[in-house]
């Protein structure tokens, strides 16, 4: 699904991914650990297309086709969902009206008709579920005024809604107490399939717990320098990030 | 042809002694008399310039350099009602070019009187002689106002009426070749425990001028909503003054909705007389191309308690330019006042301009006042967010520009207007739909 590629990307003159590789099938779930600096934030933030990132090498391709020519919008509208680590509050606009606004692009995207209102309502309702959400906060603005929990568990309300094939979760766990990283880790791992994959950029091995990884990758100084199982994670966190190698550490 | 144009102080003051004999009130010693004295003023007065205070970023030019003339009766078949923005039930006046045209659209509930400042000056003189052009004050164009006014309408609610639905009063102008001028007034008065909303909404189509005065006497706990809806056509100019004096625990707010015309200006000036008077002026104006806007309120606080809020939203694209002068004045008895004064503008285009300056001169001890005011574009987070979810750069643009605008039209309690400016507001941003 996902082929990346001696990938190098820097902000400004800053190289921050200095030859990246990983692939990724449908049905994986790939965990990117790494400490802070390591390029883990930069990597989700270049797949999901975001401005501010030249790429100075290397390629990627998603579904067999390059992903870095996309826009934002097409990428999202093909597949991809970026759950971000400090999502966006935006005063006036309903999560009512903005799920049904994002959903509705992608199914133009995919030459369908638009939803029905009340098709839709039955839609988002039963996913509030899913994430424990009150359907009261459906009718409130996106994310405003929300708790760090509460936007966390919102992106991944958009995330069942919008049914993506390739999830990046973004340090969603930052910020959450054990009860939310729960919730959330349920609802990602409800929407776990053969047909979908998962990228979790995680600093703590703690979301690896709940939400359990088939491959896990060490990022540091921009590039992947150890991959392995799930146990991978838990060595981290018994050893800390001291256990890499100088020469894995980021020169 | 028209001659060359005169100086337009003394074309104005020429107008005057043109018409004064045909307008409404002729015979009445009070009206003249207030008639002549505002004229006298303006004469002192003369036209503002860019040296003027408060009118330093108005581009005057635009009032004057054309000699609108006072315009004449409206073409036969001429279909003013398809000039409003929506249909909903109200108690509605009509007035073309200054002029009533037409009917109540339904009886009056007791204790109202609704009718055009005309037919009432013809009527009842007696009971608008209190009120109608009785404080001087405000600008010269005010003052033209006072002096040239030719019709407009008044509302009375006597004690504790409370009218069941919105009262519209629908402006229209409609100009020919020659550019044209209204001059219109508004007399609002509500007594004792009174309530009434109303919707002053000004459209047309060519060239014209607009110069409207509306005056509130708000009573002793009365609720008065007064929203204004500026839809003038694309070359109008509009000047328009409210002047509100606020009774004992009053409740007044305006909206000023400004969609059109392309130099408006609006100079509010509310006066809280007496304690517990509760005053909110919100407004929104959103600009393209060449448009101007201007709104200059001051608040006064003259007894203790008062609560004032002002929240004035802007939205410029094109070269528009805005202006805001907010100014709350509290006076040495007004203490325990709270009161805050905000103005926030989006700019969407590189050549759109505002000057903004919310201000308090306070001269009590124990109030709250808060103010400020923001000049922002677009937050890219927020542009990425919403395209990291499918949705078009065009689409997140307009939805953010609209959740900006909407807080005002959801501040309006008539929910058909709200539903109706909402879609206007829409048509003005293609990509939502």
């Amino acid at each position: 699904m996902l082929e990346i590629k001696n990938l190098h990307a820097s902000v400004g003159d800053k190289p921050i991914l200095n030859g990246i590789d990983l692939k990724v099938k449908a049905g994986e779930v790939h965990a990117i650990m790494g400490p802070n600096g390591s390029g883990k934030s930069t990597l989700a933030h270049v797949l999901s297309g975001r401005e501010g990132y030249a790429v100075t090498q290397g390629s990627v391709l998603y579904q067999g086709k390059d992903l870095l020519g996309l826009t934002p919008e097409i990428r999202a509208r093909e597949g991809i969902f970026l759950a971000f680590q400090y999502p966006v509050e935006i005063p006036g606009v309903t999560n009512k009206y903005f799920l049904k606004a994002a959903y509705n692009a992608l199914r133009k995207h995919r030459g369908q008709p638009e939803i029905s209102a009340g098709d839709f309502l039955k839609l988002i309702k039963e996913k509030a579920k899913l994430v424990q959400m009150d359907p009261a906060m459906l009718n409130r603005a996106v994310n405003a005024g929300f708790s760090g929990g509460e936007k966390k568990r919102n992106e991944i309300l958009q995330l069942a809604v919008l049914e993506p094939k390739l999830g990046l979760l973004d340090e969603t766990d930052s910020g959450l107490d054990i009860d939310a990283l729960k919730i959330v880790a349920q609802g990602v791992n409800a929407m776990r399939s053969d047909q979908r994959a998962f990228v979790v950029v995680t600093h703590y091995q703690r979301l690896l717990d709940y939400i359990v990884p088939d491959f896990v990758h060490v990022l540091s100084g921009g590039r992947i320098v150890r991959s392995g199982g799930k146990e991978l994670a838990h060595q981290l966190e018994k050893e800390g990030y001291a256990l890499l190698q100088p020469e894995e550490v980021a020169k | 042809m028209t001659a060359v144009l005169q100086d337009p102080k003394e074309r104005f003051l020429a107008e005057f002694l043109a018409v004064q004999k045909d307008l409404p009130g002729q015979g009445l010693s009070w009206v003249e008399s207030r008639r002549r004295r505002a004229l006298d003023r303006f004469e002192a007065q003369g036209l503002p310039t860019d040296k003027t205070e408060d009118w330093r970023f108005t581009p005057v030019g635009l009032l004057v350099d054309k000699a609108f003339e006072q315009a004449g009766a409206a073409p036969k078949n001429f279909e003013p009602a398809r000039f409003a923005l929506c249909d909903f039930p109200v108690y509605r006046l009509v007035f073309v070019n200054g002029r009533y045209v037409s009917n109540l659209s339904r009886p009056l509930p007791k204790g109202t009187l609704l009718s055009s400042v005309s037919s009432i000056l013809k009527t009842e003189p007696k009971l608008l002689e209190p009120y109608l052009g009785r404080e001087s004050s405000g600008h010269a164009f005010n003052n033209l106002n006072t002096a040239l006014f030719r019709d407009g309408a008044v509302l009375h609610l006597s004690r504790g009426t409370v009218l069941d639905e919105p009262v519209h009063l629908l402006f229209v102008s409609t100009a020919g070749k020659e550019a044209t001028a209204s001059y219109l007034r508004v007399l609002i008065v509500t007594e004792r425990g009174s309530s009434a909303k109303i919707v002053e909404e000004y459209a047309g189509e060519g060239e014209y001028l607009t110069n409207s005065v509306t005056e509130v006497l708000s009573g002793e706990g009365s609720r008065v909503e007064l929203i204004k809806l500026q839809r003038e056509s694309a070359q109008a100019r509009h000047v328009a003054a409210l002047r509100v004096r606020q009774e004992k625990d009053s409740v007044f707010s305006a909206h000023s909705i400004a969609l059109g015309a392309l130099l408006s200006r609006n100079d509010v000036d509310a006066r809280l007389e007496a304690e517990g008077a509760d005053c909110t002026l919100n407004g929104l104006y959103v600009l393209d191309g060449a448009q101007h806007c201007d709104h200059n309120t001051v608040i006064d606080h003259v007894k203790p308690h008062g609560t004032s809020r002002e929240l004035y939203k802007g939205v410029l694209d094109g070269r528009s330019r805005a202006v805001f002068n907010g100014t709350i004045a509290v006076e040495k008895d007004a203490q325990k006042t709270s009161a805050l004064v905000y103005n926030k503008n989006l700019l969407l285009s590189e050549n759109g301009l505002v000057n903004t300056k919310p201000e308090f001169k306070i001269n009590a001890n124990d109030v709250q006042c808060r103010h400020g005011a923001t000049i922002g574009q677009l937050s890219g987070d927020a542009l990425f967010y919403l395209r990291s979810r499918g949705l078009s750069l065009a689409a997140a643009r307009s939805l953010l520009v609209y959740a900006f605008a909407s807080e005002m039209v959801d501040a309006l309690s008539i929910l058909p207007l709200r539903e109706a400016l909402a879609e206007v507001l829409h048509k003005r941003l293609p990509e939502l739909n």
